[in-house]
């Protein structure tokens, strides 16, 4: 039974680490929009810079990448 | 389908097949078919839109969208040059600095409706490499842009999202959003911790039950009471504080709110739980006591959420008005915020820009587009003397306007106004709910203090426990879960129906019946001019589809629509008198179409089967045309804009829910009779050619009997919708007054209205079972607590078994379907 007072103690020493990393995530903003990255899921990795070739632009666009 | 009156051939419009916009998909309208081209378009929007996705490498956008998106729209775009983006002013208010050059903004876009747009408008940051990073949220149309503004300027960001098909406005108000999203934050960081808390103490109270019943040492029983106390403790002090606050707000109010016995309940329960927990004996509740807090953070948070969609729906409408203007003064230009603009001022408005003020043109010749007041994407020319009003497009040249009235006089000042007023006003309808908890909570004080006058003489200590057990256990989480659910559970379910309700209490005030306003043209009509009936030589109709080509009037496009077969023929000739009719020689036959009179004149009197075929269709409200052929007259055309099938099924089942039903239409006024006639509404309650200010007296003079519902399609009875008990849109109108209405409807024709009124009354029903199980639930548990009966392991599992039994009910219930 002894290791009851160490087991419980801990258990909520975890509690406490999982509410602050939760308050964390809400801190920046994880939480805010759930609806639009359950749509992220659909698109494939594309890291390759496009160049805009339409008709308006202000100027030479580079497409050398960020 | 006209019910028997007219016997001759009934056409069916638009034999000739019609071509899919490449962008959109959907029919191209006749006039924007150019012959040569390779592919087709709708309109100008679709035409950029799909110009820059080709032109960027960014295809996938059609793949993503077959297979993400439910229904397709076509694009938004207006050509607008958004080079008020630029403006310091406009800075100011929307854009932020963060850091390392980078600055931020966030605005709000019409037309995004799927998976496949928030791919595309993310890909902004590949295509324009100044822009670092562009995220979308879905929920609420707003995409936060990162850019760096020494290689691109923001209008070239504004212009881009334009041509993809989401026309940007700034999204206004960003202290307030960043205040709310605080708030949000907050709320949801409290509700985790509630839970977490009722979680472990549950697990620690289900030992202790155990241990009640197997046997435990008394060590570790005082052992998990302490910890139950502990955690208890964190609960009532941190997410539990809503309460308190709410309590102690309640008592300065003088008004009794749900918080109150909550807050009482809690203090008490948390006490004498920390005393006992301490002492050793007695009995100690935390595990409902954290339990309640839980469950009543979860029905707040929901209401919450409810409340914050209704409100953003009305920003829309306020960020589209312009926020500045340049005045002319002498030979220069200044710029100026709106607030310094006074009548008498001359503005002026280069092409590509939002007219800001409501005004007369001085000079320039140009043309406007105003479809954001009214839905109407035409250009309407606009010379020296027009007048012009605020949030209206100038499209070719720039105009210089005499300023009658700027900012919040300006015509969609004034309306956004009364939206807002109208807003502020339906709020605080005094809920049903909450008239049922003022009562409940007085009811449970008193309780509560019999309790404790009851046992008093037995033994105070008892006394104390039996009115804690009270407290806690009336404590309502199901009737603080009840209402909140069962509206968020109808709203959804309304929402997969293709209703879009703004909030719970509109609910409401859908189920009392009142009058209904229902305007015609689109509603209960297909809002379109159709060919009807013939009678007369079938052999002439190419003839005259041949010859109303020529003409522009939308009676003449009915026509063509209906009779041109692909086939052209020779046409000279032609003559037309405005309002009367057109002649012309086709294939050497000379053809004159048009009114009675007009046809009699350059022939000869009609013969009298087909005299008597007028008169039957204007007994119908049918337009009649005539048509001569050769000296002859020789059929009789009947054009109208055909009553949709369900409009006489859906009145009538209107009036069954015990509604009066009204017409309220621009139209003619003797057509709005005869329509009225033909569905059963007395000539009383039809009312036609009304204006827009004309609409809004009259459902202001209704309200004075009682609830009106408004039904309008928000071209031009935006400020009826405003003003009616409840506005409802149906789809095809302009965004930003869409917006301004209680609900949106996204099917066409009357039958939806109907369907939501009948879901609005099955949701207050499944409100008020609810509200009677969780009452029942309540009677219960405070009779056994004032008996003395209520062990702590009984209230901790009767707490959320009634929730349980709440939720259930109100998911499970029918409210809303689909027809």
């Amino acid at each position: 039974m002894a290791v009851l007072y160490i087991v419980v103690p801990l258990a909520l020493v975890f509690a406490g680490v999982s509410i602050g990393v939760f308050i964390w995530a809400t801190r920046t903003g994880q939480f805010d929009d759930t609806q639009t990255p359950g749509v992220r899921i659909l698109f494939d990795d594309e890291d390759a810079p496009l160049s805009d070739d339409s008709a308006e632009g202000d100027g030479p666009v580079q497409s050398s990448g960020r | 389908m006209l019910g028997g009156a007219v016997t001759p051939t009934i056409e069916t419009p638009a034999r000739a097949k019609s071509i899919a916009c490449a962008h959109c998909a959907l029919p191209v309208p006749r006039g924007m078919v150019e012959p040569d081209a390779e592919r087709q378009f709708c309109c100008r929007a679709c035409a950029a839109a799909f110009d820059i996705i080709h032109g960027c490498g960014l295809e996938r956008y059609y793949a993503l969208r077959e297979r993400t998106a439910t229904n397709v729209e076509k694009a938004a775009g207006t050509g607008e040059s958004y080079a008020r983006f630029d403006d310091p002013a406009f800075h100011e208010l929307h854009v932020r600095d963060i850091g390392e050059g980078l600055s931020a903004a966030e605005l709000r876009l019409e037309g995004v409706h799927c998976a496949a747009c928030v791919w595309l408008i993310e890909a902004l940051s590949r295509i324009e490499s100044g822009v670092v990073d562009a995220t979308l949220d879905l929920r609420q149309s707003i995409v936060r842009v990162v850019w760096d503004d020494s290689r691109v300027r923001l209008s070239r960001v504004g212009a881009l999202l334009d041509a993809m098909g989401y026309r940007p406005s700034p999204a206004g108000g960003l202290s307030l959003r960043e205040h709310r999203r605080a708030e949000d934050r907050r709320a949801l960081v409290r509700l985790a911790v509630a839970g977490a808390c009722a979680g472990n103490v549950m697990l620690f109270s289900g030992t202790l039950y155990a241990g009640a019943f197997q046997g435990m040492s008394d060590t570790v029983t005082h052992y998990f009471r302490g910890l139950t106390a502990l955690v208890g403790v964190v609960a009532i002090a941190w997410p539990g504080s809503v309460f308190f606050r709410g309590a102690i707000a309640s008592l300065h109010v003088r008004r009794l709110h749900l918080d109150l016995p909550i807050a009482i309940g809690l203090a008490a329960g948390g006490l004498s739980g920390l005393v006992n927990a301490v002492r050793g004996a007695g009995e100690i509740y935390f595990d409902s006591v954290t339990g309640v807090i839980f469950l009543l953070l979860i029905g707040r948070f929901l209401q919450h959420r409810q409340q914050r969609r209704a409100a953003d729906a009305l920003e829309l409408l306020f960020s589209v008005t312009p926020t500045s203007a340049r005045i002319v003064e002498g030979d220069a230009l200044r710029a100026a915020p709106i607030e310094e603009i006074s009548e008498g001022d001359i503005v002026e408005v280069a092409a590509g820009e939002c007219v800001p003020v409501d005004g007369v043109l001085v000079s320039g010749v140009s043309s406007v587009e105003q479809s954001m007041l009214t839905g109407e994407p035409m250009a309407r020319p606009v010379r020296q003397g027009a007048s012009v009003a605020a949030g209206a497009l100038n499209l070719d040249a720039a105009i210089r306007v005499r300023v009658q009235a700027a900012g919040e006089r300006t015509r969609i000042g004034r309306l956004m106004r009364l939206v807002e007023e109208s807003a502020a006003r339906k709020a605080p309808i005094i809920r049903m709910a909450d008239r049922i908890a003022g009562r409940f909570v007085a009811a449970a004080l008193a309780l509560a203090l019999l309790t404790v006058a009851i046992w008093w003489a037995t033994s105070p200590a008892l006394a104390i426990e039996h009115a804690i057990a009270l407290l806690i256990v009336t404590c309502p989480c199901a009737l603080g879960l009840a209402t909140p659910l069962a509206v968020s559970a109808a709203i959804g379910k309304a929402g997969r129906a293709g209703m879009l309700v703004k909030g719970g209490d509109v609910l409401e005030r859908l189920a009392r019946p009142g009058l209904v306003l229902l305007d015609k043209t689109g509603t209960l009509t297909q809002g379109r001019c159709v060919v009807v009936a013939f009678e007369g030589d079938e052999s002439i109709k190419p003839l005259v589809g041949e010859l109303e080509k020529q003409s522009a009037h939308p009676l003449a496009r009915a026509v063509v629509q209906a009779f041109a077969d692909g086939q052209s023929r020779s046409v000279s000739d032609v003559r037309q008198t405005t309002g009367a009719g057109i002649e012309g020689v086709v294939n050497g036959q000379k053809v004159v179409v048009g009114a009675r009179a007009y046809v009699e004149q350059r022939t000869m009197p009609a013969p009298t089967h087909l005299q008597h075929m007028e008169e039957r269709l204007t007994h119908d409200a049918l337009t009649p045309v005539f048509v001569g052929v050769d000296g002859h007259i020789r059929a009789v055309i009947g054009i109208g804009d055909p009553i949709r099938e369900d409009a006489q099924n859906a009145i009538d089942r209107l009036r069954r829910h015990g509604w009066r039903v009204g017409l309220l239409s621009g139209d003619h006024p003797g057509v709005v009779q005869r329509v009225g006639a033909r569905l059963g509404v007395p000539e009383a309650d039809c009312t036609g050619a009304a204006t827009p200010e004309d609409k809004l007296r009259i459902v202001e003079d209704a309200l004075q009997h009682g609830p009106v519902v408004m039904v309008g399609d928000g071209v031009n009875d935006t400020a009826a919708l405003a003003a009616a008990s409840v506005g409802i849109a149906v789809r095809g109108g302009a965004e930003a007054s869409l917006q301004a209405a209680d609900v949106s409807l996204a099917r066409q024709g009357v039958t939806p209205v109907v369907d939501v009124i009948e879901g609005s009354e099955r949701a207050l029903r499944v409100i008020r079972r609810n509200l009677r199980v969780s009452l029942a639930y309540n009677i219960v548990c405070a009779s056994c607590a004032m008996a003395g009966l209520l062990h702590p392991l009984l209230a901790a599992v009767l707490m959320p078994l009634s929730s349980i039994t709440v939720i259930t009910l109100s998911y499970r219930s029918k409210t809303f379907e689909a027809t």
